[in-house]
């Protein structure tokens, strides 16, 4: 990771929030086109080396972008790969400032997988002095369990599995 | 489940981070630890009660004194858990760095 871009970490018991907060290199204009925009989304959100595909997406308020991760047989240890949806709803959204929603597992059809817990999202956009943009994200869940449920889905998606074999590699 | 959220809790105050990071170091006493904090003597044993409560650290005694201890193992347990939430994060961000670049380069 590029060790000049201030990257915070925080997880808060009291609120069962997690946030991140990451500077990015790009003005504003540029930033907030990358975090909604399907294009650019599939380009990055799904973690090396699972991949997200964007299935549809209405950037409005009371719009959604349903998408699946695609997880490599390589990683699942399986024979194919798996592929897992999801699905953010948008509530409020505020051009280049801030876009928040919902957090859901679903199906293909973006159907609520009430097995999982629903998490809300707060994406916060500001552009800082030096031309580069400052991305806050607040990510709350009902309770503790919710959020380490969430975790412990990136463990079933294989996506930590994979890291974990990244580690192995650059050891 | 019920001892990791205990952990998060004593973690995100800072004066008990503070304690963590001072007997990482070495195995110090309770007067030792409080000479570092414009706290109490009471008020840092209250705190390293919540550590050890969450078996963040333990206590050992050598002499008339005990000594507290930092748990390494239960820290990198903690370190382990969250530092799969964050690595899918930061792939994510170091991804979103190189489409940025990729545009920006695009434009020149």
């Amino acid at each position: 990771m590029n060790s000049n871009l201030k990257f915070d970490f925080e997880v808060n018991k009291e609120n069962n929030t997690i946030v991140l907060k990451r500077e990015f290199a790009a003005n504003l204009e540029l930033v907030w086109k990358a975090w909604t925009t399907a294009e650019l989304l599939d380009q990055w959100w799904g973690p090396e080396p699972c991949r997200a595909k964007t299935k549809s997406m209405d950037f409005r308020e009371g719009g959604h972008w349903l998408y699946c991760m695609i997880v490599p047989a390589s990683i699942t240890g399986g024979e194919t790969e798996q592929i897992h949806w999801g699905k953010q709803e948008y509530e409020k959204i505020v051009s280049h400032k801030i876009f928040s929603g919902t957090d859901v597992f679903c199906d293909e059809n973006g159907t609520a997988n009430p097995e999982f817990p629903t998490g809300r999202f707060e994406n916060v956009f500001s552009e800082e002095a030096n031309g580069r943009t400052l991305v806050t994200m607040i990510s709350t869940h009902n309770s503790f369990e919710d959020i380490e449920a969430v975790i412990a889905m990136g463990f079933k998606e294989g996506i930590t599995v994979s890291f974990n074999q990244l580690d192995e590699l650059l050891k | 489940m019920e001892a990791r959220r205990d952990i998060f809790q004593a973690l995100a105050d800072p004066t008990r981070r503070a304690i963590i990071t001072l007997i990482a170091l070495q195995a110090m006493t309770p007067n030792a630890i409080a000479e570092h904090f414009n706290s109490t003597r009471q008020a840092v044993s209250k705190h390293l009660q919540i550590l050890t409560e969450c078996e963040l650290v333990t206590q050992k005694q050598q002499g008339r004194e005990i000594y507290y201890q930092l748990e390494v193992n239960k820290m990198k347990e903690i370190d382990k858990w969250l530092n799969q939430f964050r690595k899918i994060w930061e792939s994510r961000f170091n991804q979103l760095d190189k489409v940025l670049l990729t545009i920006q380069n695009k434009k020149k």
